[in-house]
């Protein structure tokens, strides 16, 4: 069993509200000072699904990510929680893209790659918030696709995938190869093993240029945009928020009830 | 060449009625479509939906795109991508609608891709651009820390649009319009997933969505049987428990009740927040509460940036007085 995980750097979702700045000239977000970026949460929920196929029936787990300045021990995570296999699309080229670059750019690495069974996405990058580029890959790679999976079994040359829905979920069985999207309800990730970050120390990973899965640098990043970014800007927290108190902690619930009674909202 | 014109909404059907999206993106396609002087169309696409096209003209639309078929009875990504390619080369939209839901989410940016345009997911805002005519797509990022407003020079553009984000119409069941019929033409070989079951883990009592109260529990309730005070006071309240992600995925609370980005969105009248930080992706499913009430017992939480009142201590100390004057003063 071949599984290739697309993972992505981003700013840290966990950092304080407090800490997050856009620079609207530029219509860029700061990264906090301080705070090192992470794999993006629903990514690393990616790595574990890949994880629990490969203890249960071996296989080899390729990762892959693109980006500028990504940091070794970040992008590194995943291996030392158990993947095999490192792909880094390194180049200034790939930065600022939008969801067809960076489908287009991880469906011809994946290409390359060549064997897989499976593709596993996390289902939404946690700094744009899309859920659009597994679907992308899974369009231009021809496979059937199924996303917001919560839980992911194969058997038999087939995939059987319990789909998160608004009201529970459902379970759908498709052929392989397939792409799959992993939601946040499949279960935490894994913490790396000792033996795992020592390990990977020594592991180089292979990194691609544009050229190297055979696109010109315009069809990549920034250039190769179908959506325009107009405008980016933090909303306004009016923050009047009235502090209800007492002499005890006690007291200020009995006052904050009868403060909601006079606002007649009880 | 043909041009690309009008409005369209993938007007998405539960239980044999339209979805209160649909009414949704109906209404706020009225708007743009009055105000291009362009037409509404609806698509509804499943099996056994003919008689659903009088719902979306009441809703707004003019005209009603109907994909009946019995392969479409579940939503499956290859059969609801290839017939929503089919009906828009039909229909030709210039903005095409659907909304942020479990179909939404799949289904728009695998047609966008097929279609060689680029889609806009989770807006809370469109609006027509006065001087280019194009669509402005607003849609929170980074977990809703910041707000970004996209636009695209390719047709149609699409949009998903975030649940409960806009205003439906009064229906008007005088209204009504052209109902058009797009075969299908599935072939069993273009489906290349089945839907073996469908499970319902919705919770007894009242629903999230529809509840005028909410009490939300966040990491600091510490375990499940923290949740039992809460369900007590919502009990009381004759509301509904949501929780922010940490209590699902400890597995304190079921996850179809996480309230968020990637859960329910609620609007509640009252929305009490027990020890909930506030992050912007649980925020993201509150934005339309209408009174924010936190306790939490860090002052600097963010919560206290979205509340209305407030009170910086100890839940554990602070819910049960609060709990039983509520009870005393709906007794009185």
């Amino acid at each position: 069993m071949n599984i290739i995980v697309c993972v992505k750097q981003v700013i840290d979702p966990e950092a304080p509200p407090s800490s997050f700045k856009v620079e609207e000239a530029g219509k860029k977000v700061m990264p906090p000072s301080g705070v090192p970026p992470v794999i993006s949460p629903f990514d690393e929920n990616a790595v574990e699904a890949a994880l629990r196929i490969k203890d249960a029936q071996g296989g080899k787990i390729t990762v892959l990510s693109m980006g500028v300045n990504l940091l070794r021990e970040v992008v590194k995570k995943p291996l030392s929680m158990g993947a095999d296999e490192l792909v880094l699309l390194e180049d200034e080229a790939f930065a600022d893209g939008d969801s067809w670059s960076n489908a287009r750019a991880l469906a011809m690495a994946i290409k390359k790659i060549g064997e897989y069974d499976l593709i596993f996405c996390g289902r939404q990058a946690a700094d744009w918030d899309d859920g659009q580029v597994g679907l992308g890959i899974a369009e231009m790679l021809g496979l059937p696709s199924v996303t917001l999976a919560r839980k992911i079994d194969v058997a038999d040359g087939k995939v059987r995938v319990e789909r998160v829905t608004a009201d529970g979920f459902e379970v759908l069985e498709t052929s392989l190869p397939a792409l799959i999207t992993v939601s946040n309800e499949l279960g935490e990730a894994r913490y790396p093993t000792i033996k795992g970050i020592i390990a990977v120390k020594k592991i180089e990973p292979i990194v691609w240029k544009p050229a190297d899965i055979g696109l010109e640098p315009a069809k990549v990043g920034a250039a190769g945009r179908k959506v325009k970014l107009e405008k980016l800007y933090q909303p306004v927290h009016e923050g009047k928020c009235e502090l209800i108190e007492g002499e005890s902690p006690e007291e200020a619930g009995v006052n904050l009830a009868l403060k909601l009674r006079e606002a007649k909202l009880l | 060449m043909a041009e690309y014109r009008g409005v369209m909404v993938h007007a998405e059907v539960t239980e044999g009625k339209l979805a209160a999206i649909a009414v949704e993106l109906l209404g706020c396609g009225r708007k743009m479509a009055d105000e291009l002087g362009e037409e509404l169309s609806a698509v509804i696409i499943g099996s056994g939906v003919g008689n659903l096209a009088q719902e979306a003209f009441a809703a707004g639309a003019d005209k009603v795109y109907i994909v009946d078929d019995a392969l479409l009875q579940d939503y499956r990504t290859d059969a609801h991508v290839t017939v929503m390619e089919k009906a828009v080369r039909q229909a030709m939209p210039g903005i095409l609608l659907m909304g942020q839901t479990a179909v939404g989410r799949d289904l728009a940016p695998r047609l966008a891709f097929r279609l060689e345009t680029a889609a806009t997911m989770d807006c809370i805002e469109l609006a027509i651009d006065p001087g280019s005519k194009r669509l402005l797509r607003t849609k929170p990022v980074y977990g809703g820390n910041a707000h970004a407003v996209f636009t695209s020079d390719l047709d149609p553009q699409i949009a998903t649009v975030r649940v409960k984000a806009m205003t439906p119409l009064e229906p008007d069941t005088a209204r009504t319009g052209e109902v058009v019929n797009v075969e299908a033409g599935l072939g069993p070989s273009t489906i290349r997933t089945e839907v073996l079951e469908k499970v319902k883990e919705e919770v007894e009592g009242i629903s999230l969505e529809a509840a005028e109260v909410v009490v939300g529990g966040g990491r600091g309730i510490g375990s499940a049987d923290g949740f039992k005070q809460l369900e007590e006071l919502a009990g009381l309240l004759k509301g509904a428990v949501g929780a922010s992600r940490p209590p699902c995925d400890s597995g304190w609370i079921p996850d179809v009740r996480q309230i968020g980005l990637t859960g329910k969105i609620v609007t509640p009248d009252l929305y009490i927040a027990v020890a909930i930080s506030g992050s912007s992706q649980h925020m993201a499913g509150c934005s339309g509460c209408k009174n924010v009430v936190a306790i939490n017992k860090d002052p600097e939480a963010n919560i206290f940036r979205e509340a209305r009142f407030g009170i910086v201590g100890d839940w554990k100390k602070v819910l049960p007085a609060f709990t039983g004057k509520v009870r005393e003063l709906l007794a009185g």
